[in-house]
């Protein structure tokens, strides 16, 4: 297996352990949705958008105190290095799962009760790391449609490669490093919302990798809340 | 589009396109036979063999190309496969919900396939490495990311401009008799156009929006080639 780390401690695409990859935010990016954004987070290409609060269909569904939230996190046949076939698989099931989870936390769901918010995530492009780029995403397509949120949720990855801890795997540190935890953090509430986590850490560097996590994440959020409000409050902010 | 995925329309808003297309004009005061603005995007999509973005007016669909090997079916041995394959995402509007592909996808993947197949766009024989046993086949993925109408010209451009624009590994024997492998564009003869008109009542008119769509009586995509042949 190859060296992901040189003995500089400069990565494989040139960053440093502690360095995030390019991010680019935009919202409102699909016309017919309620809200909606779409992330580059490296070479990661990923479109959310929002359709709700609506009527359920089927209506049993609904609940008569609060929303619920359905999520479908889904790859175009093309994203990814060999075609994926376009039925979704149970690594695309199980992200809309822990999707749906941490934005269940953040959103205030007895706002809107016995309705439905659909929430849906199409990765064009995967590059390692897709599922905290997507969760980043979907809060983003959240503000823009206006639905009353606790916080903010952004996420990123933590890892280990060649005995060392690193912050946003790209692909190949995903597939050959020797740790993988996606950490998605809500900033303002200081709240963990998604962890999960393959590999093996000793619990001091778990403590670390956490630490990371959590610091890639106050950099993505920083960036997120700049581009919601360049959108929204510029007129606001120019007094 | 189907009774599932046409929006509702009012009374009013219908009784104004109709007054307005007695007097030859549309509600975006387009003229009958008038395009929306087209945007193109090449290659989006790196990992893609080849991908392009098109939006005709506010749709918005998204074209992957990729290249890999297979077995060719038996009836054309010598022949590389092409395979259409279109998505209503979700997201792309209210009406559409997640699910296995509904008579909408499948319709859209089926005329964008006829129209790159009868045109012979693609030399699919061309495609064959060692005939009966393998050949390259050519997946086009097409997703539609916002719905206004005319997706089927939208999804067309799309699919052709991929495939353009699409290089694949081919094996090339050089003159030393050396092996080596190759980025290649992909053996295409010519490239085809579709233009999708309607009709309401008496008039006829070209890319319709989804308001047009949900209210007309007959619809039809024709697909012509560089000289003009019509070809699907």
């Amino acid at each position: 297996m190859s060296k992901l780390i040189d003995e500089n401690g400069v990565r494989l695409d040139g960053r440093r352990f502690d360095e995030l990859r390019p991010i680019k935010i935009e919202v409102g990016v699909v016309k017919n949705a309620d809200g909606s954004a779409y992330i580059e987070f490296g070479k990661n290409k990923i479109v959310a958008a929002v359709y709700g609060p609506r009527e359920a269909h089927p209506k049993h569904l609904s609940l008569p105190d609060r929303a619920i939230i359905r999520c479908r996190y889904h790859m175009s046949p093309f994203s990814t290095e060999e075609r994926k076939p376009p039925q979704p698989t149970r690594r695309e099931i199980e992200i809309s799962l822990v999707l749906r989870r941490a934005m269940e936390c953040a959103v205030f769901l007895e706002e809107y009760p016995r309705s439905i918010i659909d929430v849906y995530v199409e990765v064009l492009q995967s590059d390692g790391g897709s599922r905290c780029a997507s969760i980043t995403a979907v809060s983003a397509a959240l503000a823009d449609s206006g639905i009353s949120m606790r916080d903010l949720i952004v996420g990123c990855a933590v890892g280990k490669a060649d005995g060392q801890l690193i912050l946003d795997l790209n692909d190949k540190e995903d597939k050959e490093g020797q740790c993988d935890m996606p950490v998605a953090y809500m900033p303002n509430l200081e709240k963990i919302t998604l962890l999960q986590f393959d590999g093996a850490f000793t619990e001091d560097e778990f403590k670390k990798a956490i630490e990371l996590a959590i610091m890639g994440n106050r950099k993505i959020y920083d960036i997120l809340r700049k581009t919601l409000t360049e959108r929204y409050f510029k007129t606001g902010d120019e007094k | 589009m189907s009774i599932k995925k046409s929006p509702i329309i009012e009374n009013l808003r219908k009784s104004q396109m109709l007054d307005l297309l007695s007097k030859q004009k549309r509600l975006d005061g387009r003229a009958l036979n008038e395009y929306r603005p087209i945007t193109i995007k090449l290659n989006p999509i790196q990992k893609a063999n080849g991908s392009a973005e098109v939006s005709i007016g506010d749709t918005r669909v998204i074209a992957g190309v990729k290249v890999e090997t297979g077995e060719p079916f038996p009836d054309t041995p010598d022949q590389g496969l092409l395979v259409v394959n279109a998505e209503f995402l979700p997201l792309s509007s209210a009406l559409v919900e997640p699910g296995p592909p509904d008579e909408d996808s499948i319709e859209v993947s089926r005329v964008v396939d006829r129209g790159i197949r009868e045109s012979q766009m693609i030399d699919l024989k061309a495609l064959a490495i060692k005939p009966g046993v393998l050949v390259n086949c050519v997946f086009v993925d097409i997703d539609i990311l916002n719905m206004d109408g005319n997706i089927f010209d939208a999804a067309f451009l799309a699919a052709v401009l991929s495939i353009a624009t699409a290089r694949y590994d081919k094996k090339i024997v050089g003159e030393d008799g050396k092996e080596e492998v190759q980025k290649v564009p992909l053996p295409i003869r010519l490239i085809p156009v579709s233009i999708t008109s309607i009709t309401i009542g008496d008039n006829i008119m070209i890319d319709p929006t989804e308001e047009e769509d949900s209210i007309l009586d007959s619809r039809m995509t024709v697909t012509f080639d560089e000289e003009g042949r019509l070809c699907a």
